[in-house]
């Protein structure tokens, strides 16, 4: 699936255009690139977090050779996906909230 | 930077669309991924990045507090990675 794909879907399921549809994908995404090229956590309730994390300058191995390099330090993003996503892909989301509550 | 501060940009720069709308849309953009991962599709967002599945095997764990060996059956969760133009967008280096 593509953005494109996205933007269809949203086409299909509300009146919006397709022009209308791929422009608010674009929108939403450029907001989010914003965010974390600042640095900033974003976190989307019953999606998950993307969180810029800072790393440490390390050692690393070329796996070819065997030599020994420097990895200079960076920030990366990772996606920490929320419980709801987890247990959607699990096909289990309502039978875990249940046990949880038990 | 939550959903609420998210829909709040992204209705600012839309023209013709409330907030309420925006909401909307923007919930239904979040669950369209959620769908196709749900369904084993993946989704490759050019730079952005890509979301994908990634299956994780049965494996012995253990209760900490008990210290009792307990089987965590395997699951499915979500992955996401990202692109080469977020990458460098988010280590300070210059994209393109």
């Amino acid at each position: 699936m593509k953005k494109v794909d996205i933007a269809n879907e949203l086409y299909e399921k509300i009146g919006i255009s397709k022009k209308e549809a791929l422009d608010i994908v674009e929108l939403v995404l450029g907001t989010l690139k914003e965010s974390l090229k600042n640095g900033e956590t974003v976190k989307i309730a019953g999606f998950g977090n993307f969180v810029v994390r800072k790393k440490r300058e390390r050692k690393g191995r070329n796996p070819k050779t065997g030599e020994e390099i420097g990895i200079s330090p960076r920030q990366v993003v990772t996606f920490r996906p929320s419980h709801i996503f987890k247990q959607y892909v699990n096909g289990q989301d309502s039978e875990v909230r249940s046990q949880k509550s038990k | 930077m939550t959903k609420t501060d998210l829909i709040e940009k992204v209705s600012l720069k839309t023209a013709g669309l409330t907030k309420k709308q925006t909401e909307i849309i923007v919930n239904m953009l979040f669950d369209s991924i959620k769908e196709a991962l749900a369904s084993g599709d993946k989704i490759e967002i050019r730079g952005f990045g890509s979301f994908r599945i990634r299956s994780r095997r049965n494996r012995e764990g253990r209760n900490p507090k008990t210290g009792e060996s307990v089987v965590v059956p395997q699951k499915r969760v979500p992955f996401f990675k990202a692109g080469k133009d977020l990458k460098e967008l988010v280590d300070g280096k210059t994209v393109g």
